[in-house]
């Protein structure tokens, strides 16, 4: 995640003790001090595609949409269809600055149709709130950055329901996937969602900060027979990527509309107008001039965030995530490249350490969990 | 793990285990540890020569990608193809199986300027410190 360097102290999530005491390896992640890993990436992301793994992400933040005019003004903020959603659902959205580009991506939960749970980037609360607060002038709502009254704990993989539902008496298996439900998770209040950000079936749980450090612990504990293990931010960004999940600030920003990162399954034209919308009509009309495409490598190296895309010594695209991807043992990536490149198959040349290094667009997901 | 008692060690975080005029290189416990699970290492051609100070090759774990250097000078006579197929060992056994090159030293006087395991174990504490 992209950040400016500041001399702020770090912030620490309620689960700072207990993932130390995990084993966790802590660093500066956007300003927040976070478990890189406990034993190793490999090993994290195996025990989370085979068994369940254990994420503190307590730093994302939530903010509260809430007013009889809630969802008009999240129509407007946001480039998927609001009105599609009922009580108890979730969907993905990109919040949108008038010129197409991302805000931020986010989660929408709807409580009612005048109270809504936004779910944003750590890094970009600050920012997302700020601009939610603008853009409610002129509509009957209330917006409130509620990042600090929420920790949240992630278990992810095919074992996270068995497990999470010792812990709770709602009936999980009621709860599809991105829909969610209040009620207790080890005796206190919460909500639990089926989301994540690992490619895994699992589980999402918002509890109250000084109840999050008791719950980490007890599923770890309760986990340890069944391979259950705690999981960093390494092995959370190849997860995320062998699924292709975007990371804002790497695969989107300001600079790049959903259509440009291959999320059309995101825009809803036919919704009204929302901040935006022209760029993206005017991009569906003329058709786009660049996309995000996966790519994996042809010849031996790992292109990495930021290394450019080069043709006959011009600069022509830029990878934006990449990595070794445990799964599938090769290295693998996302990169916006020129529309007439896009194709599955196309080869290419990212400049890895100065040398042309060929790769090759490959159909996305990379991995895809068997039903 | 200890460092071992008999290998020389650079800043870098590289090691030399020097026995007849012939320099093994590869890289320090704690290097592996701060790079994590390495997928690639990229060595020179064996009868290439490296230079002290001077890049030889890559390293590249899951996370990140770091140059590797040599901390002498001479020709390379033996390169450890095991890494190509089994990157892995740098992790498991970095002292042993894992090690990289092997290089003719020209100036064993080098060798000198390095680290002993105890002044390295003394840099690697403050450098996990910072």
């Amino acid at each position: 995640m992209s950040h400016a360097p500041s001399n702020e102290p770090l912030k620490r999530t309620p689960l700072f003790e207990a993932c130390q005491e995990a084993g966790g390896r802590m660093i500066d992640f956007g300003g927040w001090e976070l478990p890189v890993q406990f034993t190793g990436i490999l090993e994290e992301h195996a025990a989370v595609r085979e068994r369940a793994g254990l994420f503190d992400v307590s730093h994302m933040g939530e903010i509260l949409v809430r007013g009889p005019q809630a969802e008009p003004f999240l129509q407007k903020c946001t480039c998927n269809d609001v009105a599609k959603l009922s009580d108890g659902r979730i969907h993905y959205t990109g919040l949108l600055y008038p010129t197409g580009g991302f805000v931020d991506d986010i989660l929408i939960y709807r409580n009612s149709a005048t109270d809504f749970f936004v779910v944003v980037n750590a890094a970009n609360t600050p920012k997302d709130f700020a601009w939610f607060v603008e853009q409610s002038k002129g509509f009957d709502v209330e917006v409130v950055n509620a990042s600090a009254d929420y920790a949240q704990l992630a278990l992810q993989g095919p074992l996270a329901e068995k497990l999470l539902q010792t812990l709770t008496p709602l009936n999980l298996a009621d709860i599809k996937y991105y829909r969610f439900a209040k009620g207790e998770v080890c005796g206190v209040p919460a909500i639990v969602s089926r989301t994540g950000y690992t490619g895994e079936d699992g589980f999402e749980v918002y509890v109250a900060p000084a109840e999050a450090p008791a719950i980490y612990r007890r599923i770890l504990a309760d986990g340890k027979p069944l391979g259950v293990v705690p999981i960093g931010l390494g092995a959370r960004d190849t997860l995320r990527l062998e699924s292709k999940m975007a990371l804002y600030g790497n695969d989107i920003d300001q600079d790049h509309t959903p259509l440009e990162a291959d999320l059309g399954w995101i825009v809803r034209l036919e919704k009204g107008d929302f901040n935006g919308r022209d760029v993206l009509v005017a991009q569906k009309e003329k058709g786009l001039t660049r996309k995000l495409v996966g790519f994996e490598m042809v010849d031996r190296g790992i292109a990495r965030h930021e290394y450019p895309v080069v043709e006959g010594g011009a600069t022509v695209g830029v990878v934006t995530s990449g990595t070794h991807s445990p799964t599938l043992k090769k290295a693998i990536g996302l990169a916006y490249l020129p529309l007439r490149m896009c194709d599955v198959g196309t080869e290419f040349s990212v400049l890895v350490r100065e040398k042309a290094t060929k790769a090759r667009v490959v159909a996305t997901p990379f991995y895809k969990r068997a039903k | 793990m200890k460092q071992p008692e008999d290998n020389r060690y650079a800043k870098s975080h590289e090691y030399v285990h020097v026995e007849g005029g012939i320099a093994t290189v590869g890289i320090s416990d704690y290097a592996q540890k701060e790079l994590g699970d390495v997928v690639f290492v990229e060595l020179p051609q064996v009868g290439s020569q490296v230079e002290a100070n001077e890049e030889f090759g890559n390293i590249e774990s899951v996370k990140a990608a770091s140059e590797l250097f040599s901390p002498v000078t001479g020709e390379v006579v033996e390169i450890n193809e095991e890494l190509a197929s089994r990157p892995e060992l740098v992790n498991t056994d970095p002292y042993g199986d894992g090690w990289m090159l092997r290089v003719k030293l020209t100036s064993p006087e080098e060798l000198d300027v390095l680290m002993t395991a105890e002044e390295y174990e003394e840099y690697v504490e403050k450098e996990a410190g910072k």
